[in-house]
């Protein structure tokens, strides 16, 4: 909590949601969502199975489309437009819970291929900047192996590796380490809290609460679509407002 | 367990136990006999079966396996040296090996020619069949092989099929260029190229048009036709209607493209290389002959035929139909209803009607519809139709394998940036080829073995090549069992080869790092 | 990724321009497909317009009026009357159903073939397992119409003529004491002749396959409620048998069989079976037998690793455990390609042209394509007819699919 403190937020707006609604059909996944994130902040997402955590950071790069409502990223309004849904993605990286690593490609591979072909980086340094990267998230020696020859956590670490490498301003984080066993999630913590630490903005879908309490300076809370409560992680640990919000915590944290 | 003592739970092993070799009743051939043959009666009698059925058959064909004749010049002669013994025949494949490996139209100091096409195909698919094993450098020799065999088969000069390689990669030459080159270049070009393109295809439109309306008032009105009139007037009209916005769309398109250049280079590279094949590949194909003549006799496609015959079906279109499939599949998975309704109406279209059929149009109806000019000949509208017979089905194989992708592989492309080609290409495609080659081969398979097929439109495959030129005439007349008996080992040698390799690569993919 | 229709609001607004047609994922699925509709248009005009100026300059038109024309040959093998003197259209119906006698004979024998050999090739029998894999092997890698041929030939070559036959000194016998005959030119098999009183003992037939069916019930109600073994086997064989044979002879044999006769050069009566017709059917079974044999493998294979021990551990014997555990859950699997492999059947038969077996593609398009001359209208015809039949079965199929998948949730 010191340490979350510590790290500064800038004014800059990175993302507006504003009133945003989104259906499944006749379903409504997402209601009236608002919310504004600064430059450099860290917010953790939770929220019971269903709630639409998901759904909400895919609508922020749109791999789901909203039907209502606006996203800006940086200043760049997500509509059906798609040079500004290529704009916003190359400033956006994602990391899965299963990773999706490409398994025909080299590790190497990955992570120069959206800088050769998006960004047109030439191949030379591409290969230097993935290196680098390798190298931040400690396993240089596995560039040329294939993702399958590699560890869960491994493979979560050359995930976050690969969107580095677009140099992206936000990373959304979709649950990064349920799939994997507990040895190997602090690895993968590990890289998101340096990732944190040099001021990356993030939106990261977790149930980690000691991530959470590390290095958010934010908790949002979300039930039933709905943004339900967010507050800093102090408070929102140990005071929770809402009826939900204890039940949820109580069930989360009381085994 | 046994020797742990009851009374105390607590154990520790002090003496280690020796392996042993097994009770000797367990091993050897007799208790295998036992349990693999005899083991119950209805096993045995089963056995007795299968052995009566192995001996009777080993018993009649040994005898006519070992009496075969193999020097005689007529069936008569060949009965005569059997005097009443059973006994094969071999002699007719002596004497007309030529035809049923060539044909009999082929020109016999010609032969070498063929022989060497199939040599180096065989060089040429192991880069491509066996990747882990040869170097990929190899790869090179696969894309030279289908210019080369060309000339070897078909003969003629060799310029042509050099040049038409050479206008190939001089495109792929342009398509760099262009994607290089600086923006406001691109912009100039994309201005031309733009203008011609609109101009081109309105002109074309036009015509369309036209040829609508034209088609429209030669139908007329009446009975039942009315609903064809009606359709062609209404896209005539149509079309017209278009000529002028989409000339000035698609030219602006590729203008307006110049900045991240996917539309302007490929339309440049469009038209280099129908300038290249239209215009300059007849002129300076002859020039360079004159000057340095390389030529072999040609040989018309009407005079293939025999096993050769369905090793050309069967390779040109296999290769042709593989791209034209991963099309179909694509368009199949498509959002957009017009391009996924034109795919699933020709995948099953195609895979609902027997290949004859096909052949049949091929034959008889193909030439209906083209220009009244052009006059294909018979092989090249078979290739046309065998071609998208098996790309129906290789469609459909490679469908189920971006079915097998896990959404996730699209999304992380996605997610990167990559656009729907780029994502397609680098990602999706290679995956998903791989995991359908094993079905892609055997259509192949299928596809091989279906070339005989061509006999019934009187084409000379070695099937055609048995029915008529050799049963037919007085010297071989009504033989069967041997010459079907070798058309039949042909195939199943490839046959059986190809589904091994299958086999083998099924394998390999189950234990590669995926 | 989602259709247009689900954006009925969307952030940007503002007004039109034409690049949004290119960039604005609302437009652009629209202008790719009306490009493409432009190109099926411009297609349609070459292809139509090319059409039109051939058929001019052959002076021809298209019509199907040549259906109703007498169509003057004959067919050698019909299911309904035919002669020289009835319509195009007519002669077509006669080999549609000849397609349809050629596959329905065809599947039924190769799912006996396919099954047999794929249960055989997984036997514990050395022997007729390699056997079985051989034939699977051979009959699977040669193309099918060079054993239709080969069987042709056989049937041709190494069969009497009914010629030999005749006489003291006959070369050749018939089979079954004297009710079958055969020959190079067919095979011939006796005739029921209904007689009256035939259709009692027809119904007695099919209540004891009812009465079959109830025993089967009330074998298994036995072993549920009461824990008892019922035999079920062979009460199974006498309820269909003997009920029958007793009708039969106790009103005096009301179904009686005429036998084909030798009479000058041909045998007369009987029921004759063209000898194209064996071929054809012969080999499509025997070829497809070892494609189904495969796939019933395949099917037995997926699902016996774990259900076996599975049921196994449960106490099943193993004839149980194939019975009640492996058969119905590998049905499943083995169903959607065993329907294919009839289509292929069905497709495969329009070989019967090579042997001159007289089925929709030998008198629609061959006989009457070359004596009409109307090669558009005929082939039109025909693929529509196969097209039909295919997609009859992939209904039924996918059907049987859905079902299927509901089962399994
Ligand atoms: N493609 C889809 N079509 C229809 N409904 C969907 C789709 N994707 C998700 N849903 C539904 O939307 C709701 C929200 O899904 P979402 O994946 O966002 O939940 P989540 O909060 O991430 O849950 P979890 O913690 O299990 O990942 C769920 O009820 C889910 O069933
Ligand atoms: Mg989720």
């Amino acid at each position: 909590m010191a340490e979350a403190a510590k790290l500064q937020v800038s004014d800059e707006v990175a993302i507006t949601i504003h009133n945003m609604n989104k259906w499944y059909g006749t379903f409504h996944v997402l209601r009236d969502i608002d919310l504004t994130v600064q430059r450099g902040e860290r917010i953790v997402i939770c929220g019971p199975s269903g709630s639409g955590k998901s759904t909400l950071i895919r609508c922020i790069n749109a791999l789901e489309e909203h039907q209502a409502g606006s996203i800006e990223v940086d200043g760049t309004l997500l509509s059906s437009d798609l040079k500004n849904i290529d704009k916003i993605r190359s400033e956006v990286g994602m990391c899965f819970q299963h990773f999706n690593l490409f398994p025909h490609l080299t590790i190497l591979e990955n992570l120069t291929l959206a800088p050769i072909w998006v960004r047109k980086t030439p191949k030379k340094e591409a290969e230097e900047v993935a290196m680098h990267y390798l190298e931040k998230v400690k396993i240089p020696d596995q560039a040329d192996k294939y993702p399958g020859q590699l560890s869960g956590g491994q493979q979560q670490r050359v995930a976050i590796a690969r969107s580095l490498c677009m140099k992206p301003r936000i990373m959304l984080f979709d649950e990064p380490t349920s799939a994997l066993d507990p040895e190997m999630i602090k690895e993968v913590l590990d890289t998101m809290i340096e990732l944190a630490e040099e001021g990356m903005t993030m939106l990261c879908v977790t149930h980690e609460m000691g991530f959470a309490r590390q290095v958010a300076n934010r908790v949002i809370f979300m039930d039933e679509g709905q943004i339900v409560e967010q507050n800093e992680p102090e408070a929102f640990f140990l005071t929770p407002k809402s009826d939900r919000t204890k039940l949820f915590l109580s069930q989360i944290l009381g085994h | 367990m046994s020797d742990t003592p009851a009374q105390n739970v607590a154990f520790v092993r002090t003496s280690e136990i020796p392996p042993s070799p097994p009770p000797t009743r367990e091993t050897g051939a007799i208790k295998w006999i036992r349990e693999n043959l005899f083991s119950g009666w209805f096993n045995t009698i089963l056995t007795l079966i299968a052995l009566y059925l192995v001996i009777s058959i080993v018993s009649g064909a040994a005898p006519w396996f070992y009496n075969g004749v193999w020097e005689a010049d007529s069936i008569r002669e060949c009965r005569d040296i059997l005097a009443g013994k059973t006994g094969a025949c071999f002699a007719v494949l002596v004497d007309r090996w030529d035809h049923l490996v060539f044909g009999f139209k082929y020109p016999q100091d010609a032969y070498w020619r063929p022989l060497v096409a199939f040599l180096l195909l065989l060089v040429a698919a192991a880069p491509a069949l066996f990747g882990k094993i040869f170097p990929r450098k190899m790869l090179i020799l696969t894309a030279i092989y289908p210019f080369l065999a060309y000339w070897l088969i078909w003969g003629g000069t060799l310029w042509l099929p050099v040049l038409v390689a050479g206008s190939i990669v001089a495109t792929g030459l342009v398509f760099r260029l262009v994607e290089g080159m600086a923006v406001n270049m691109r912009q100039i070009l994309a201005g031309v190229v733009g203008l011609l393109f609109g101009l081109g295809l309105a002109w074309l439109l036009f015509k369309g048009a036209a040829e609508l309306v034209f088609i429209a008032s030669n139908i007329g009105g009446s009975g039942l036709s009315v609903i064809p009139y009606a359709v062609f007037w209404a896209a005539g009209i149509f079309t017209y209607v278009c000529v002028i916005p989409m000339g000035i769309f698609v030219g602006y398109a590729i203008y307006q493209s110049a900045e991240d250049g996917g539309l302007v280079t490929i339309v440049t590279a469009l038209f280099a290389i129908y300038i290249m094949l239209a215009y300059l590949l007849g002129p300076v194909s002859g020039a360079f002959n004159s000057i340095i003549p390389l030529e072999l006799q040609a040989v018309p496609s009407r005079d293939m035929g025999g096993f050769m015959l369905c090793m050309i079906l069967g390779t040109v279109c296999v290769t042709l139909s593989v791209p034209l499939g991963i099309v179909l599949a694509l368009g199949r998975q498509s959002h957009m209803p017009l391009i996924k309704g034109v795919c699933v109406v020709f995948i099953e279209f195609v895979r609902g009607v027997p290949l004859i059929t096909l052949l049949f149009v091929a034959n008889v109806m193909l030439a209906y519809f083209l220009p009244p000019e052009t006059s294909f000949d018979l092989i090249l509208r078979v290739i046309i139709m065998i071609t998208m017979f098996s790309s129906a089905y290789i469609a459909e194989v490679i469908r189920g394998g971006l079915a097998a992708l896990p959404k996730g592989q699209y999304e992380a492309a996605n997610s990167l940036g990559l656009n729907y080609v780029q994502a397609t290409r680098l990602i999706i495609l290679p995956q998903a080829l791989k995991i359908s080659i094993p079905g892609i081969v055997n259509v192949a398979v299928g596809l091989f073995k279906d070339t005989t097929l061509v006999s019934v439109i009187s084409m000379f495959d070695i099937v055609g090549m048995i029915r008529g030129p050799i049963q037919q005439s007085t010297d071989w007349i009504s033989i069967y069992w041997e010459v079907y008996g070798f058309a039949a080992l042909l195939f199943f040698v490839v046959c059986y080869s190809i589904s091994q390799y299958s086999q083998w690569l099924e394998r390999q993919l189950q234990t590669d790092h995926r | 990724m989602t259709t247009l229709a689900d954006r009925p609001v969307t952030a940007s607004t503002g007004s039109f321009k034409l690049s949004m047609l290119l960039n604005d994922s609302r437009y652009r699925s629209l202008t790719f497909q009306f490009i493409a509709l432009i190109a099926i248009i411009a297609f349609m005009a070459f292809v139509g317009g090319n059409l039109v100026r051939n058929l001019t300059a052959a002076g021809l038109n298209i019509s199907y009026a040549f259906l109703g024309e007498p169509s003057g040959y004959d067919i050698n093998q019909r299911l309904i009357d035919y002669d020289s003197q009835s319509s195009h259209g007519r002669a077509a119906v006669v080999g549609l159903l000849n397609t349809l006698l050629v596959a329905f004979l065809a599947c039924i024998t190769a799912t006996i073939f396919g099954v047999v050999a794929g249960v055989l090739r997984l036997s514990n029998n050395w022997i007729v397992s390699k056997i079985m894999a051989v034939y699977v092997e051979i009959f699977r890698n040669v193309p099918v119409l060079i054993w239709i041929l080969i069987i042709f030939s056989i049937m041709i070559n190494v069969a009497p003529s009914p010629r030999d036959f005749r006489g003291d000194d006959a070369t050749a016998s018939m089979m079954f004491f004297d009710t079958i005959a055969v020959t190079n030119r067919g095979v011939y098999l006796p005739k029921p002749i209904w007689g009256d009183g035939s259709m009692i003992v027809v119904a007695v037939l099919l209540a004891s396959i009812v009465g079959i069916f109830a025993y089967r019930r009330y074998s298994r109600k036995q072993l549920f409620d009461h824990g008892k073994m019922v035999p079920v086997l062979w009460p199974s064989i006498a309820l269909f048998f003997v009920p029958v044979i007793l009708v039969q002879l106790i009103l005096g044999n009301p179904i009686t069989l005429s036998y084909p006769e030798l009479k000058g050069f041909n045998f007369r009566g009987g029921i004759t079976i063209l000898g194209s017709l064996i071929a054809l059917w012969f080999a499509l079974a025997i070829y497809t037998g070892a494609f189904i044999a495969e796939n019933v493998r395949a099917g037995i294979l997926a699902i016996s690793k774990g259900q076996t021990e599975a049921a196994g551990a449960l106490g099943l014997r193993p004839n149980q455990i194939m019975s009640l555990v492996v058969l119905p859950q590998a049905l499943r699997v083995i169903i959607p390609p065993l329907i294919s492999q009839y289509l292929n059947i069905t497709k495969n038969s329009s070989l019967a042209i090579a042997v001159g077996y007289m089925d929709v593609t030998g008198t629609l398009g061959g006989i009457t394509l070359l004596q009409t001359g109307r090669a558009i209208e005929t082939i039109l015809l025909l693929m529509l007819f196969y097209l039909t039949v295919s997609l009859l079965i992939s209904f039924f199929m996918n059907i049987f699919n859905n079902r299927m998948k509901l089962q399994e949730r």
